[in-house]
């Protein structure tokens, strides 16, 4: 096995594991590592924009984008992080701006700033311009400029390489093992400092706007090294995917003002947030279009209305913003309709269904990004997390829009300025010899699988159930029997054949590696759901519809003891806002 | 309706000269090269090996020839090539590793060399942005959404040729760079590109233009470059 050390391993190549590089590359030895290339992560399929109160087009300012993301959160936010989040921001976007980042522009030259879900000014009152954008590439534009500014500071990168095992022991932190996937074999990384910024996990459902990488590694060797996950039940559903295949269209469309209409070409969105309309968070967006549906008022495809059966769709329709408009400020939004919906946007409304899309949830850590092991705060030494992968927890139950690339940025700079105040006290730890061994074991079996069930079988599944039974309405019935699919499921996969034994560029191996931790969270994910008897957020039971904050105004804290999940509580930070019903 | 998948076979490990596949897909309408390429890989040969990840066109992984032609094999719809035997390879120019997918370090070193960051001695101003024209920023805007899938740097005969060419991909982040308002690196940048294996090997073939999935017309960035370095002598 080749051992590499540095003093800085970072594990993903998204906005937050490159801006913690970034950090730390100007003080130390590190490394990143990404299971693709840097450039290709899914930070750069965002598109809509960044939040941050500059307020370069109205009087923003960072109280109100703290309020908005807490109220958004359906105050199980920890208001210390959404106050981080919103005070931080203004100096993070300016900062990638003097680092060369292609910001749109107001007329008089300053970053360009546009309204998003659940984004007010004066606590409520009208949208806010908040998010700052560049055209609808906004995650593209940053994600390369990040990387840029890597290649600019010599940071070691190890692309195509897949982290397989974490190793922590007495709650320390020693290094992971990934595998080199271009050459084949394993290689050790000793390191004073691990980084997660492995992202989310869209791959459990069936209809996502996430890549084929997004299917939460970090987050099952962290479940696996005997660490707790919080909040997993969270899951959030965006409103515009494109129909069938939940590709992403912009929040930024409602933005720039477009309308949602159901079959009747009404604006049904006036009956569920008479004050924002299209503009109102994900998680009642999301509900409302799903509501329309279910009670038939979803619009139909030709065969749908000849067959008379129920539309599963509604329109999303820019058509009166004018095709010069749309060009300027969407043109993205151009090419995937044509491309995936066969639509032209300046003529015709787009078909789109919700479509699975962030994790609230995730690796519990402070607001310095340090790990945390327990509810009692207490740190894993040497390992960090930031972004989609961990829970601070600044989004609690549901994530506002455009406020996922501000928290993986700000907090992947937080995150990588602990670690340079940190290294002096961190050293290289010994590793236990058996996890080389383990993971060899474990990478063998892969080489040698005998079964008869089929891998990409198993994955279907997983993502039909999870859509179906653990998806944006959610009871009692349909979950458990989602817990007994996912260990069906799981006992399925010890049984999995897989053909391919080259050792180079062998992604069957790497795929199947990649379905064990859909099937290992997704427990989780259901389980959390199951426990939580309250609606909050994204998590929506239609047999516990009211949020019930005298028994559940806490976090869960999922731990794997044997083959069970075990859930322990952590309270949440509450400081400048007392929780209050939400309407919009 | 079904159709045929000749698709690039090559794996070193097991020996053996590369050789075209044929693979058989009921394609549904709306399915792309990628929808096919998994269902191959699900459930005819779990071996077959492609790079993949966003497919909506934004990571850049699946670039690759289809039909004779570079493209993103997500967003390709198979109705729309309107054949039914498609022929499907690597990237050519880079060396292939394993099936589609290629040695991507020239295109990566390539990149670096050109310099492809903000380079500006002056300080920024504090708690605020630059100020940029809105019609400064349309100049690079274009440019900026390359997603360095490597389409175009693989369908240039001249890269071909001569693979010490930084390639349009390089000098399109160098046109980006170059004319952006808040840049200062143009001679940071000259030993590269005013270079006999830098602009001056561009000789306008133009298939870039056609190769890029994202409307950059890379030639017009480089003939932007070549005006400023010539300009610049004087």
């Amino acid at each position: 096995m080749t051992i590499h050390q540095h003093e800085v391993v970072i594990i993903g190549a998204g906005m937050a594991g490159l801006r913690a590089a970034l950090e730390v590359a100007k003080h130390a030895d590190c490394a990143v590592l990404t299971k693709i290339f840097p450039s290709r992560s899914h930070s750069g399929a965002a598109q809509g924009g960044m939040g941050a109160a500059l307020g370069n087009l109205d009087n923003d300012n960072w109280e109100f984008h703290m309020f908005d993301t807490v109220k958004g959160s359906d105050y199980l936010g920890d208001q210390d992080a959404a106050e981080i989040l919103a005070k931080e921001a203004p100096e993070v976007v300016y900062e990638l701006e003097h680092l060369g980042c292609p910001f749109s522009r107001t007329p008089d030259g300053k970053i360009a700033q546009r309204m998003f879900g659940g984004h007010t000014l004066n606590f409520g009152e009208k949208p806010a311009l908040r998010a700052c954008y560049s055209a609808d590439y906004t995650g593209h534009v940053v994600l390369h400029l990040l990387y840029e500014q890597c290649v600019k500071h010599a940071v070691r990168f190890y692309s195509e390489f897949q982290m397989v095992s974490l190793i922590v022991k007495n709650n320390v932190c020693r290094g992971i093992i990934a595998w080199d996937i271009r050459n084949g074999g394993l290689h050790v990384f000793r390191a004073k400092a691990v980084m997660f910024a492995t992202g989310g996990y869209g791959r459990a459902y069936k209809i996502t706007t996430n890549a084929h990488a997004n299917t939460g590694d970090g987050l099952d060797l962290v479940l696996k090294a005997g660490l707790p996950l919080e909040d997993m039940e969270f899951v959030q559903f965006h409103p515009t995917g494109i129909y069938r295949n939940g590709i992403l269209m912009t929040e930024g469309a409602r933005g720039e003002g477009a309308y949602l209409l159901n079959k009747y070409g009404e604006r049904f969105m006036k009956h569920y947030a008479p004050t924002l309309m299209e503009l109102a968070p994900r998680d009642m967006t999301a509900r409302a279009i799903q509501t329309e549906i279910n009670e038939g008022r979803g619009c139909q495809t030709p065969e749908q209305k000849e067959k008379d059966i129920p539309g599963d769709f509604v329109n999303l329709d820019l058509t009166h913003l004018g095709e010069a408009r749309l060009r300027e400020v969407l043109p993205q939004i151009f090419d995937l309709a044509r491309n995936f919906a066969g639509v032209d946007v300046a003529k015709e409304p787009t078909p789109i269904q919700p479509t699975a899309h962030y994790s609230m949830g995730g690796i519990p850590c402070t607001t310095d990004g340090r790990v945390i092991s327990d509810a009692k705060n207490t740190v894993v030494r040497g390992l960090y997390a930031a972004g989609e992968c961990c829970c601070v927890s600044v989004h609690g139950a549901n994530r506002l829009g455009c406020n996922s690339t501000q928290d993986a940025t700000l907090y992947g700079r937080r995150t990588g300025r602990a670690i340079v105040r940190d290294l002096s006290g961190l050293i290289y730890e010994d590793l236990p010899p058996e996890s080389q061994k383990d993971t060899h074991a474990e990478m063998d079996w892969y080489f040698n699988t005998h079964g008869g069930e089929n891998a990409t079988d198993i994955r279907h599944a997983l993502q039909d159930s999870m859509m179906k039974n653990c998806g944006i309405y959610r009871n009692e019935k349909d979950l458990k029997e989602q817990l007994g699919i996912v260990k069906e499921l799981q006992e399925r996969y010890q049984k999995i054949a897989l053909k391919d034994r080259s050792l180079q560029f062998n992604t069957e191996v790497m795929e199947a590696i990649e379905l064990g931790h859909l099937l290992n969270f997704s427990e989780v994910v259901v389980i959390g759901a199951i426990e939580r008897k309250e609606s909050r957020g994204a998590h929506a039971r239609t047999d516990f519809p009211k949020r019930d904050d005298a028994n559940w105004l806490k976090h869960t804290m999922a731990y794997k003891a044997g083959d069970k999940i075990r859930l322990d509580f952590k309270p949440v930070t509450i400081t400048r806002f007392q929780p209050k019903e939400r309407k919009y | 309706m079904k159709t045929t998948f000749k698709v690039y076979r090559f794996d070193p490990e097991a020996g053996g000269q590369p050789r075209f596949q044929d693979f058989v897909v009921d394609v549904q309408k709306g399915d792309t090269i990628l929808d096919a390429l998994y269902e191959i890989k699900a459930h005819q040969d779990g071996s077959l090996v492609y790079r993949r990840s966003c497919r909506s066109g934004i990571c850049g992984s699946c670039a690759m020839k289809i039909n004779g032609l570079n493209k993103l094999a997500c967003e390709t719809q198979v109705e729309g090539l309107k054949k039914n035997v498609i022929y499907v390879e690597p990237l050519p120019g880079f060396k292939p590793i394993r099936d589609l997918a290629v040695d991507l370090e020239p295109f990566y070193t390539a990149l670096h060399r050109i310099l492809p960051y903000l380079i500006n001695p002056e300080p920024p101003p504090t708690d605020k942005e630059r100020i940029q024209a809105p019609e400064e920023f349309k100049k690079i805007e274009i440019a900026t959404s390359c997603i360095l899938c490597a389409s175009c740097t693989s369908s240039c005969p001249s890269f071909w040729a001569d693979k010490t060419y930084v390639g349009p991909a390089a000098l399109v982040k160098a046109f980006r760079y170059t004319y952006d308002t808040r840049d200062e690196g143009l001679d940071n940048r000259l030993g590269v590109m005013d270079n006999k294996h830098g602009l001056w090997r561009c000789h306008t073939i133009m298939n870039c233009n056609d190769a890029c999935p994202k409307h950059i017309f890379p030639t017009e960035g480089i003939s932007f470059l070549k005006r400023r370095v010539v300009e610049n002598r004087y």
